[in-house]
């Protein structure tokens, strides 16, 4: 789960990472206001959980506030990469003398917690560690021991920082070290962390993403949940406990598994489909998750044909065809629905399907086939 | 033959009274899987399933009275770590862990501790081990895989049962089949999975399921290319999967070009493994030394 910049400098200030002063707004004139708090010279920024916001025009620089009020007005207008800009945090402009990249992310070739730092911070950083991956400090931190001391004055050394900041310097790494560990977080990314002319640190932005698998026991955090990051159908098919993925074609798939759905939605792509979503209805799914994950997928226009390819280990098919089944009865679709089942109690299954207008199907191929071949002609 | 599970295997649950444990128990039971104990703290002294296996408060004791030398782990995300330290420390020299939705963190931890130990990890987030026709742990189905000479190893749950079914449909069989998870932090990989493939007496090829995200196939072609004799057949899927879209398994996420399916078929084509578009292709490429 990703969390907004605003609410990732919230984390920080709790565990005394410093942040340039600044407030959420939500209005253009509420911009004005808070820029007039902060003297006139501030930055706005478009609060969406999407990169590139600067790139987009989300992100301005304001000398007074009747410029913040304009720009705040612009942003909070657009959208960025199809999301809604609805918020934009007003953070009073800094003075800066050196841009360091710090974070601490998941390395997934040791399986433990990198630490990078870079005093090459700052919007180029990809760019950075492509042309120059040396002026990339990169460090393991063993996830029993956590930091060692050393470690942080290691750092210092190796990104050139004076002397007179390792203090500092290390405090913040340290502080970032407890987010990352007591937030679960798979990602925490300060980019750029400035020196600012009167030589005191400040984390300009802020880049926070937690591991879903640990929200339970930060039900906190989970109430931070941006909804207008995710499309509706995707928040329903979480209220219904399956994993949807909107995607561009008009083939809808149905599968158990996410390495199955994966390996259908590939089949279809190399018979010349296309795949209108990704679902997952993971196992042991029952008659009614099946006819709600049938119901959400015909919710997409786009879709023109349907594949279910249900592979039942604890999953049994008479469940997934009663789904089916009770799904279509309310829905009435002429859209063509190509059933595959095979495994536990799948001959029940597919009887049960008899007399319907479902097709079925008995190998992946086969079915895949079907699919592409019914999503052309009704594209005709 | 078979790697990792055998006649030698006294298997303890831990999470037996839970609904997944019992379940499961039972169907191993049933495909013949020695199961001496089980595990679930505050039922110690109980029995399950008719009187035919007694459950303890802890693994230490279970092991203790049992003999057990494997676990099985069923217990809910938030407990595996613990569960795992449990087992680790009582010196089980096996651990499957089919639990999905461990906490990073977590599993993060238990590797750092596993490798100071000697204990073996499967998993999480995985269907298990089978070797048709002799004993599976896990939750494997029994009826789609009968005995053969080729190895599998995949990261994925249903994925799998699609290329165990395959290769059933097509009458060849299976030594063992391992499924090592769809986590990005877990026990044993690919490439730990091929060295004892490539030791094992009964196995004469292997089939390698994989998906997009991380570096471990990259990391079996690697080992593939200095120590595999016998020969590699491949499915990778997420060929379809656009960049930047989490695809369920929290593995699966794709991070720039690093870990797209195209450069895990390119590495494996690279060093001989022949790669399938979809399961029903695999029996057609299998071929002996």
């Amino acid at each position: 789960m990703r969390l907004q910049e605003y609410q990732s400098k919230i984390l920080f200030t709790a565990y005394n990472i410093p942040i340039p002063n600044g407030r959420i707004a939500e209005s253009a004139s509420e911009v004005r206001q808070i820029s007039e708090e902060l003297g006139g010279k501030v930055v706005i920024k478009a609060q969406v959980l999407s990169g590139g916001r600067g790139k987009a025009g989300g992100v301005r620089m304001a000398k007074t506030s009747e410029e913040a009020e304009e720009y705040a007005h612009e942003i909070l207008t657009k959208e960025i990469n199809g999301l809604n800009v609805r918020k934009v945090l007003v953070d009073e402009l800094v003075s800066i003398s050196k841009e360091i990249y710090l974070s601490i992310s998941n390395d997934r070739m040791s399986q433990k917690p990198i630490l990078m730092a870079s005093s090459s911070g700052g919007i180029d950083i990809e760019e950075v560690s492509r042309n120059s991956p040396d002026k990339i400090v990169k460090r393991v931190i063993d996830p029993l021991l956590g930091l060692r001391d050393y470690q942080l004055r290691d750092i210092a050394i190796n990104i050139d920082l004076d002397r007179k900041y390792w203090q500092d310097f290390g405090e913040i790494i340290n502080s970032l070290w407890s987010v990352y560990v007591d937030c679960d977080a798979t990602l925490v990314e300060i980019n750029p962390l400035v020196i600012t002319t009167t030589d005191r640190f400040s984390a300009l932005d802020a880049k926070i993403i937690l591991d879903d698998n640990a929200l339970f026991r930060h039900p906190n955090l989970t109430d931070m949940r941006d909804k207008d990051a995710e499309t509706f159908s995707e928040l329903e098919g979480r209220k219904i406990g399956v994993t949807y993925i909107q995607l561009q074609g008009n083939i809808g798939c149905l599968v158990n598994g996410a390495g199955l759905a994966m390996a259908t939605m590939d089949i279809l792509k190399d018979l010349g489909g296309e795949a209108a979503n990704f679902l997952d209805i993971g196992g042991g799914a029952g008659a009614k998750k099946v006819e709600n994950a049938l119901r959400l997928i015909l919710q997409d226009d786009n879709v023109k044909s349907i594949l279910i390819n249900v592979f039942g280990g604890i999953t049994r098919c008479d469940e997934v065809a009663r789904g089916i089944i009770g799904a279509c009865k309310e829905i009435q679709t002429t859209i063509p629905i190509i059933v595959r089942l095979v495994g536990t109690n799948d001959e029940e299954g597919l009887h049960l399907l008899e007399g319907t207008c479902l097709i079925p199907a008995k190998s992946l191929l086969e079915a895949a086939r079907l699919a592409v071949e019914q999503a052309a002609e009704a594209s005709e | 033959m078979s790697i990792l599970i055998g006649k030698d295997t006294r298997l303890l649950v831990q999470g037996i009274t839970g609904n997944e444990g019992l379940f499961h128990t039972e169907q191993m039971l049933a495909y013949g899987t020695n199961i001496v104990a089980g595990v679930t703290p505050g039922k110690g002294g109980d029995w399950v399933l008719n009187g035919k296996i007694p459950v303890f408060d802890s693994v230490q004791t279970a092991v203790d009275v049992t003999g057990a030398n494997a676990s099985v782990i069923f217990v809910p995300a938030r407990f595996v770590g613990d569960a795992i330290f449990e087992a680790v420390d009582a010196e089980i020299p096996l651990i499957v862990c089919i639990t999905e939705g461990a906490p990073i963190q977590d599993m993060m931890r238990v590797r750092q501790y596993l490798s100071s130990r000697n204990t073996r990890l499967i998993g999480p987030n995985c269907p298990g081990i089978i070797s048709p026709g002799k004993s599976k742990v896990g939750i494997i189905p029994g009826n789609i895989s009968i005995p053969g000479n080729i190895g599998v190893i995949s990261r994925s749950g249903t994925l799998t049962y699609e290329v165990l079914y395959a290769l059933k449909q097509n009458g060849l069989g299976v030594s063992t089949c391992v499924g090592i998870g769809g986590d990005p932090v877990k026990g044993l990989s690919f490439a730990d999975m091929l060295e004892l493939f490539e030791a094992d007496a009964g196995t004469d090829a292997v089939v390698m399921i994989g998906e997009i995200g991380g570096t471990e196939e990259e990391l079996a072609a690697i080992y593939i290319s200095a120590n595999m004799t016998k020969p590699v057949i491949g499915l990778i899927a997420g060929i379809a999967a656009p960049p930047g879209k989490r695809m369920g398994h929290a593995g699966a996420l794709i991070e720039g070009s690093m870990g797209t399916a195209e450069s895990k078929i390119q590495s494996l084509r690279s060093v001989g493994v022949k790669i399938a578009r979809y399961p029903e292709e695999i029996p057609g490429l299998i071929t002996f030394l």
